[in-house]
């Protein structure tokens, strides 16, 4: 297993290289720099601007230079936002982002897991349609329409929650709601699928047979099997996951990283593109191998796979 | 019996296709899908020229002296703040959302397809380093260089295609792939081989034709998501851009004032959720129709 992970962690650093590749030779071939003001900026200016930050240089210095500072954690001064660096701009909304998008997987889990569970525990009756047309109905209804339609219904027309913000326990709930529902309606699928598949399994009729209660077979021996599809999925979950925060932060004005990033793309602010794009990257990966293994961990065929 | 009646007979027999026909028919979610999706492919084909023709105006005739109105016999869905019908704009956004999803779900399959083919039949070497490549670009946040991509080379729909369109071919990819390994080894494609087909002839002639069940399935799928990607890219300030309009931007525009406003929020959401239900519903039923093997699980 430790072999698996050092092997895996290996191909971080060429995957993260062509990234940071991609990222800063498309962010400079395009069209528009960070200095296109509406009003021209003098000429003296722009080349002091144009060196204070290292764009005077022959492009390929300014891509080794980038990757120079990275190495040692360095993203770099923002275009745009110059009172803070890229990197202490990150670690100041890196948090806030990592907390909403630990809130959305928490009501994905805790919302999604039951449902179906309950849902396989009684399949075609009502106990199965009604979850899973919720599930459909979470599905079907994007993230940026069922925020901003909670928002009309419970914050502006009940009064019962605030519109907006990140600092009180209350301000949170609409938003980490919002961000987890897509991802609680998928799982309830997986889990209804896996336990169906796990509940007609011979060691299921062995448990049965023992004579256990219904609970204890479908808790103990049948969560076990029924839920290694929702393990496999929880790494593209938590991936967009990050990427649907960037909705839920312009929906709901949060701090976070997302709305960091949408702005510094329209901004063109180079090096906070990249920087956040690198973040991004690097926690995609990572997450995926936690979800990978975890999944190991617990499916003995999957380690055997990887041995 | 007299031999029409024979050749009658021996047409009978059911094929795939009818045998998953037949199978749809009786989905009852699936064929209700199948009426709201028509009913939606000609309300927003037809439907701006026909309130043009009948009512007069179109998406873009503005009428500030109006200005935003709830919904009335007049302007069935209301207007919005600059007095344009949006009913009228509610079809029309819907004309692009439509487009888009049908335009970039075909590059995507073309690209999956071609390349999952290629990969499942060379094998060996090649295959690996293919699947590879397209292991580690899941990893990537795809979103994120689609949203760099829409801002720094500017925002025209045709670049919308392209990126969505690459963003959803790797699940294709290995569809195909897998469905092409089985195949491969196949007589019917062995006897291809024999006649001396070159490879191309025998991967677009003989194999993908074959794999059509599955990518049907899939591709019904992929169009919702291709729709809802559009509508997070325009809802970003990403996607469609003005005087063009998608429920993606209609809905931006409806989140913006719904507390004075709320049906400019509810009715192009409506639309939206409502095909998305229609095509995952028929996607569904596809599978289980195409697929019955599948369906059981």
């Amino acid at each position: 297993m430790i072999r698996f992970i050092l092997k895996r962690l290996a191909t971080f650093v060429p995957v993260l290289l062509a990234i940071i590749t991609i990222t800063f030779f498309m962010v400079r071939i395009a069209p528009g720099g960070p200095f296109d003001e509406e009003r021209k900026v003098p000429e003296e200016t722009l080349r002091q601007l144009q060196k204070a930050y290292n764009l005077d240089a022959p492009l390929y210095r300014q891509y080794l230079d980038y990757l120079g500072g990275v190495v040692q954690g360095d993203l770099g001064p923002s275009f745009k936002k110059p009172s803070r660096t890229v990197t202490e701009w990150i670690l100041m909304r890196l948090p806030v982002s990592l907390e909403l998008g630990a809130y959305g997987l928490l009501v994905a889990l805790c919302i999604g897991l039951p449902a179906g569970i309950i849902a396989a525990s009684r399949p075609n009756t009502a106990q199965d349609y009604a979850p899973m047309s919720l599930a459909m109905a979470g599905i079907c209804i994007p993230n940026f329409v069922l925020g901003p339609l909670l928002v009309l219904v419970f914050a502006l027309w009940l009064g019962w929650m605030p519109v907006a913000g990140w600092d009180t326990p209350a301000e949170k709930v609409l938003p980490s709601l919002t961000l987890g529902a897509v991802y609680a309606a998928y799982i309830a699928r997986l889990t209804r699928g896996g336990m169906l598949e796990v509940m007609g399994q011979d060691y299921i009729r062995t448990a049965r047979a023992k004579g256990l209660s219904e609970t204890a077979v479908v808790l103990k021996h049948g969560v076990r099997g029924g839920l290694l599809p929702v393990i496999a999925y929880l790494g593209p979950a938590t991936a967009g996951l990050l990427t649907g925060s960037f909705v839920i932060e312009k929906i709901f004005q949060i701090p976070g990283l997302g709305r960091e990033f949408v702005e510094a793309a329209f901004n063109r602010d180079y090096t906070m593109i990249m920087g956040t794009v690198l973040v991004y990257a690097t926690l995609v990966l990572v997450l995926n191998l936690v979800a990978d293994v975890l999944h190991a961990w617990l499916d003995p065929r999957v380690r055997m796979s990887i041995q | 019996m007299s031999q029409p009646d024979l050749l009658e007979n021996a047409e009978s027999g059911t094929s795939l296709w009818q045998d998953a026909w037949h199978r749809l028919q009786k989905n009852k979610l699936a064929i209700i899908s199948v009426v709201v999706l028509t009913f939606v492919v000609f309300a927003t084909v037809a439907g701006p020229w026909i309130i043009a023709a009948t009512a007069g105006y179109t998406y873009r005739d503005q009428d500030t002296a109006l200005g935003a109105s709830s919904p009335s016999l007049q302007h069935w869905f209301g207007t919005d703040t600059l007095g344009r019908d949006l009913l009228t704009r509610t079809l029309y956004g819907g004309r692009i959302s439509l487009l888009v999803g049908l335009v970039a779900t075909a590059v995507s399959m073309i690209l999956g397809v071609t390349y999952g083919a290629i990969a499942g039949f060379a094998g060996g070497r090649t295959d690996q380093v293919m699947m590879r490549i397209v292991d580690v670009l899941y990893a990537l946040p795809f979103t994120i260089f689609v949203i760099i991509l829409m801002v720094l080379f500017g925002r025209n729909i045709y670049l919308l295609f392209l990126a969505i369109g690459a963003v959803e071919w790797l699940t294709m990819a290995r569809i195909v792939r897998s469905q092409v390994i089985s195949l491969r080894e196949k007589e019917f494609i062995e006897a291809t081989r024999v006649m001396g087909f070159r490879s191309s002839r025998i991967i677009f002639q003989h194999i993908i034709p074959n794999t059509l069940g599955p990518v049907i399935i899939y591709v019904t799928l992929t169009v919702p998501q291709v729709m809802l990607l559009e509508a997070f890219l325009s809802f970003l300030g990403l996607g469609v851009q003005p005087p063009m309009s998608s429920w993606g931007v209609l809905i931006e525009d409806g989140v913006r004032t719904m507390e004075e406003y709320p049906w400019m929020l509810i009715f192009p959401s409506l639309a939206l959720s409502a095909t998305l239900f229609a095509l995952n519903f028929l996607g569904d039923g596809l599978r289980d129709a195409l697929d019955p093997k599948a369906a059981k699980e």
